[in-house]
């Protein structure tokens, strides 16, 4: 059963919710329609990765693969006709480079490059991990807030917005100045990038609650802190998860962003400067240490669809951006 | 005569100022004696929600005074002395059955061993107990509003207000729930103050109907409905019954004409007045609520 949700009256002046639009839909997923959504997915993986190998057979660099797959004799060698400079072999490596760069040694002699990539990944989510915590801890408050005293939603919710419009890569130098060479200030800037879509998730769900809902809470009698902990907040978990996924992805860019300006060369973000730096000796690398940023993005936001699953377990309709 | 338990002296509700001012109620004048079952009903925009409202404090009074128990409205309320039952159930959809019917318990402070109890009890009154670890979404939308009362009665109120609560439902289940209604009411002697606009609704369920007009919000007519108690489905039948409908819904049109001529000698405001989801989300958001 759903309950009418009443249409909201319209609010008074510009709100940091007019930025962003939830829209709330009803999450019941069968068995069914989520092995069919597995398979798309890896449907589009593969015609992606189709996609890149002809664009390379049409204006790539010649091929020639010599060599025994799984004790197969391969020996193909193809002229593409046409010569576009993005797919030559130093733009737009073959897919097998790529996957065939995790297994090398990082360094003569050294561990695989995928255990490297893997160490430095662990060490970009520890920071983005804490910044995390800290962004969407204040991203919440600040939610908590605005939507208690409007005033303050009127008075800083122009500079809220404005410190997203500021590119992260003029302000993580700033923030590395202030805090010092280390992990923790890539934290802070993850942070900083964090915090926005939490706290506009958190205002539109303390407010999505049926108005009868807080008449309901005032006929008996109920506190401010009893109407924020027992109606705005459970009402808001599925508008903040919807807030927390995007942070997640946010916190992932904001850790290896941060990592740049503070030469730190253990995480994935270090990975990548170095890598880019040799790119004319092995472009395949950087390529590598993109697919494992992806990897690490993903595996932040599935973390929050685990909690989510695991906090709402299904009572509540969820909300999608 | 019992104790009055509402009293509604020269109440009027004003929204707004100045020119754009809506005068949803007008010096209302309505005593409520202790075990009564009054209904408001009259056409949308007459101010029978709003009316409830003054009742309840969710709203304040323009001007004049709403007693409860001989205490002011406001005083009452924070008394928890009420409780209220609006159109939609309002479950909280995170809580279970019986969670929802303990929320006005927890909210005051209640043991939780004494929590249990009591929902336990209301459950049982509205015959809900084997849904108690369920989920609102799991029931029907009449097993929902037997939940939304029970969770007004946890409290043991003296005093029941519902707002158009069976206004969502399709007419078997409306007409199954007036019967269980006048069932609970029986047992639990709360008095009750009932906002609707079905004229068969509120004869079947009242001891009196309070028959309201429009633009601005005034109570035309005051109906005693002696019916006999207990009201049956076969009370539906007797001639009585036919004959207090009719009584009612002329005494409507009888608001209707007037607000005709009201407004043909250019008094009527033209808007309505009505308590829509707007105003009551605008409204409590002035409060300070969201």
């Amino acid at each position: 059963m759903t309950t009418p949700v009443p249409a909201s009256a319209p609010a008074q002046g510009p709100t940091l919710l007019d930025a962003v639009r939830l829209r709330r839909q009803e999450a019941v997923t069968s068995g069914l329609s989520r092995r069919r959504r597995l398979l798309a997915v890896a449907v589009a993986l593969v015609l992606f990765l189709l996609a890149w190998e002809l664009f390379k057979w049409l204006g790539g660099d010649p091929w020639r693969l010599h060599g025994t797959v799984a004790g197969i004799q391969i020996d193909y060698e193809h002229v593409p006709p046409f010569q576009f400079a993005l797919a030559s072999d130093l733009a737009l490596p073959h897919i097998w480079s790529i996957l065939g760069a995790f297994p090398a040694p990082y360094q003569r002699f050294g561990d695989p490059t995928w255990l490297v990539l893997v160490g430095a990944a662990t060490y970009t989510f520890k920071e983005a991990f804490v910044g995390f915590v800290i962004g969407a801890g204040l991203g919440l408050l600040l939610g908590i807030f605005f939507v208690r005293y409007r005033i303050l939603e009127q008075a800083f919710s122009p500079y809220v917005v404005a410190s997203q419009a500021v590119p992260l890569i003029t302000i993580a130098p700033i923030i590395v100045i202030f805090f010092g060479n280390a992990w923790t200030s890539v934290s802070l800037i993850a942070a900083y990038l964090t915090f926005f879509p939490v706290t506009v998730a958190a205002m539109r769900g303390l407010r999505s609650a049926d108005p009868r809902a807080f008449e309901l809470f005032r006929s008996v009698a109920a506190t401010d802190r009893q109407v924020l902990t027992k109606l705005q907040l459970p009402a808001s978990v599925p508008y903040l998860f919807a807030g927390f996924r995007i942070a997640a992805a946010a916190a992932v860019v904001g850790a290896i962003i941060g990592e740049l300006p503070n030469g730190l060369p253990d995480g994935v973000g270090g990975q990548i400067l170095q890598a880019s730096q040799y790119y004319v000796t092995g472009p395949e690398r950087l390529w590598a240490s993109i697919v494992v940023a992806a990897a690490l993005g993903l595996v932040a936001v599935g973390l929050v669809w685990l909690a989510e699953r695991l906090v709402t377990r299904g009572r509540y309709r969820s909300a999608e951006v | 005569m019992s104790e009055p338990v509402v009293e509604v002296l020269k109440a009027s509700k004003t929204f707004g100022a100045g020119e754009g001012a809506l005068a949803a109620l007008q010096e209302i004048d309505l005593t409520i004696r202790a075990g009564e079952f009054v209904s408001l009903i009259g056409p949308s925009g007459c101010g029978k929600s709003t009316l409830l409202r003054l009742i309840g404090d969710l709203t304040p009074a323009s001007t004049g005074e709403v007693r409860l128990n001989g205490k002011p409205a406001a005083q009452a309320r924070r008394a928890r002395e009420y409780g209220i039952v609006f159109q939609a159930p309002v479950l909280m959809e995170w809580r279970t059955v019986q969670r929802n019917v303990e929320l006005p318990l927890e909210i005051s402070g209640v043991a939780r061993a004494e929590r249990t109890e009591r929902a336990t009890a209301m459950l049982r009154l509205v015959e809900l107990s084997d849904f108690a670890a369920k989920y609102p979404w799991q029931l029907s939308g009449g097993m929902q509003q037997r939940v939304a009362i029970a969770r007004a009665l946890a409290m043991d109120p003296a005093l029941l207000l519902m707002d158009e609560p069976f206004g969502a439902l399709d007419e078997m289940t409306r007409e199954r729930l007036n019967l269980e209604l006048m069932d609970i009411w029986r047992r639990t002697h709360t008095t009750v103050v009932f906002v609707t606009h079905s004229i068969p609704e509120a004869v079947f369920l009242s001891s009196r109907v309070a028959v309201m007009s429009a633009r601005p919000g005034r109570i035309t007519r005051l109906i005693d409905v002696d019916l006999p108690q207990p009201r049956e489905a076969a009370t539906r039948n007797e001639e009585r019954y036919f004959e207090l409908v009719t009584a009612v819904r002329e005494a409507l049109h009888q608001g209707g004409a007037d607000e005709a001529t009201a407004a043909a000698e250019g008094l009527g405001t033209g808007a309505s007045t009505g308590e829509g989801e707007e105003d009551a989300a605008a409204r409590i958001r002035a409060e300070g609520y969201a």
